[in-house]
């Protein structure tokens, strides 16, 4: 094989370059990462939970024992889920506990992305990768097949055998350079995220949990006003992190704005008390991609394998948002099959075809391909977002107000509460949604 | 269809003072398709007033416009939006600049 600067350039280091550079560090290779942030981790938000499955295999595999899962910044372990269904000025919230949410490999922690992705990038480095930031790469370097065989990043051309890309949702380089189509507003929607500054004992009192412990919060209704979407929050040590994802395409022609929505999501009855007397101290805004599996583009190039967001790897599901754990594990699975076709002496798409058939036999795409009549199914499904919590409303006051009033039979005042809506039609409703999930 | 917007109360120039930026001053890392924003259709434009959660593309009761690309987020919404209608130039702003997340 030809000399080159690198055996392997990563561009990226967020979830997924950061585990690939250190996979493949692992594994002999030398490895550059080129990161657009000033540090890692300065450009990036996420909702907040990391599944800790994925990261769990990768240092078992590959850290001879090195990491002390106890040293990893995570903010906190999510022991309370809770789902909320929220209308206008009323909310019912479930709120779930259990033994298993905090099992090795089941658990999940809620993470803030600056300090997360600064201890990626620090073990990616001590595993001998060379890190880069405050650069952004400006495009793929092709020969004439088109074969990838490097990077330029202003005036500097840099060679590798294999360039993993994974630079994000916002997947310019994949669009300009690999040619994967645009992703349509459909597709994608934004993220909006405000922090707030908390005691750690106020966090602990608000939401009854353990030191060290948090919940993690999804809502579905009047949070996005209606259109496809959903808010989010998630406890960290000493902060909040709340938000709102919600679909472009709707978005792009609603009566709100993303952001008074956000405003008027801090205000709702059933949030304002959480983050009551908290200072706000950064508002973030990021892309998800949620077109499911139907919109992975090609991730296995001549030369190059796309990894994480930027082959289109999340899942949004209303009450769970998957991208990180997926992030890692197409990370490591893109390095471990760079490090074999660079040893076999072929780094064309066929030689980095093992990328492919990790990714399939593993849950990154199995899960989406088991979820993906789910995008389309929620997309359609716009009285989740109106009617069901509206109706969720007027149940529970059914079941809760008391006013004096002579009783009338329970399921005499639910029936009409049902029947309003078309009873048929919510079964079909309910049973369309379950059957995609 | 497009919706008229109700009415906007926040003022997103105060939360977005929260957040450590490096201005570049000299590199307009996203451009539109017209310098005079007037001349921009009316569908399109309302497209990036509601998606963009920095609240840089505006529109005023008396029907002027303004985009200000210095507290961008960088998170491409816009992009997504209207590249190829009238988001002309979408790049990475310069090394160092742009937006610096504390937490993510
Ligand atoms: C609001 C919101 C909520 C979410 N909630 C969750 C959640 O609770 N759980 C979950 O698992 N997932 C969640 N996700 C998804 C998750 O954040 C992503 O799937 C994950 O961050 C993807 O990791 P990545 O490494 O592929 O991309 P990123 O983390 O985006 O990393 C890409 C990196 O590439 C860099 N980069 C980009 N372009 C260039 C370039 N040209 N040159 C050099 N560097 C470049 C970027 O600066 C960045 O560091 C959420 C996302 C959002 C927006
Ligand atoms: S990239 Fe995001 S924050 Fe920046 S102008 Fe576009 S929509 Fe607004």
């Amino acid at each position: 094989m030809e000399e080159r600067d690198f055996d392997i350039i990563v561009i990226g280091c967020g979830c997924a370059g950061a585990i690939a550079a250190y996979v493949a560090a692992k594994k002999g290779k030398s490895v550059l990462v080129v990161e657009r942030g000033d540090f890692a981790g300065a450009k990036n938000m996420t909702g907040g939970r990391l599944y800790a499955h994925s990261l769990r295999s990768v240092l078992d595999a590959y850290s001879d024992g090195e990491i002390d899962w106890g040293s990893i910044p995570f903010e906190r372990k999510i022991t309370h889920e809770r789902i909320a269904f929220m209308d206008i000025a009323s909310a019912m919230t479930v709120d779930f506990t259990s033994e298993e949410l905090g099992r090795e490999y089941c658990d999940s922690y809620s993470v803030l992305r600056g300090t997360f992705d600064q201890w990626l990038a620090k073990t990616a480095e001590e595993a001998g990768c060379e890190v880069i930031c405050g650069i952004a790469v400006e495009a793929l370097l092709r020969d004439d097949s088109g074969c990838v065989y490097g990077i330029r990043a202003g005036e500097d051309e840099i060679t590798a055998q294999v360039v993993i890309l994974s630079e994000g949702a916002n997947s310019l380089l994949t669009e300009r350079c690999l040619g994967a189509p645009r992703p349509k507003p459909s597709q994608m929607a934004v993220g909006i995220k405000e922090v707030f500054e908390l005691p750690a004992s106020t966090i602990e009192d608000r939401f009854l949990c353990a030191p060290d412990e948090g919940a993690a919060m999804l809502v579905v209704g009047d949070c996005t006003h209606g259109y496809t979407g959903g808010g989010f929050l998630y406890t960290n040590k000493d902060s909040i992190s709340l938000g709102l994802v919600a679909t472009i395409e709707h978005l792009q022609e609603a009566d709100t704005t993303i952001y008074q929505m956000m405003d008027d999501f801090k205000k709702h009855p059933a949030v304002a008390p959480i983050i009551r007397d908290a200072a706000m101290v950064e508002h973030s805004g990021h892309m998800v991609s949620e077109g499911g599996y139907d919109m992975v583009p090609e991730y296995v190039h001549d030369g190059c394998l796309v990894a994480g967001d930027a082959a289109m790897l999340c899942m949004n599901l209303g009450y769970q948002v998957r991208g990180m754990d997926l992030a890692i594990s197409s990370g490591r699975f893109a390095a471990e099959a760079a490090c074999a076709a660079i040893d076999a002496g072929d780094v064309s798409a066929s030689g980095l075809a093992a990328y492919r058939t990790a990714m399939e036999e593993s849950f990154v795409i199995q899960d989406l391909k088991t979820y993906r009549r789910w995008p389309q199914t929620m997309d359609k499904w716009t009285r989740m977002f109106t009617e069901y919590p509206t109706m969720v409303r007027e149940a529970m006051n059914a079941v809760f107000v008391v006013d004096g009033e002579p009783g009338i039979p329970l399921r005499k005042r639910l029936w009409p509460i049902a029947k309003k809506r078309g009873v048929f039609k919510l079964i079909k409703e309910v049973g369309g949604a379950l059957r995609a999930l | 269809m497009m919706r008229k917007l109700k009415p906007i109360t926040v003022n997103v120039e105060a939360l977005i003072s929260a957040n450590k930026y490096n201005v570049d001053e000299s590199n307009k890392h996203i451009e539109l398709a017209a310098e005079d924003l007037s001349t921009l259709p009316a569908e399109e434009f309302g497209k990036l007033v509601r998606v963009c959660p920095a609240a840089l593309y505006k529109e005023r009761d008396d029907g002027s416009r303004s985009f200000d690309y210095a507290g961008c987020l960088e998170c491409g919404t816009c992009r997504i939006a209207c590249e190829g209608t009238i988001l002309k130039k979408w790049e990475s702003p310069q090394p160092g600049m742009g937006v610096m997340y504390r937490f993510g």
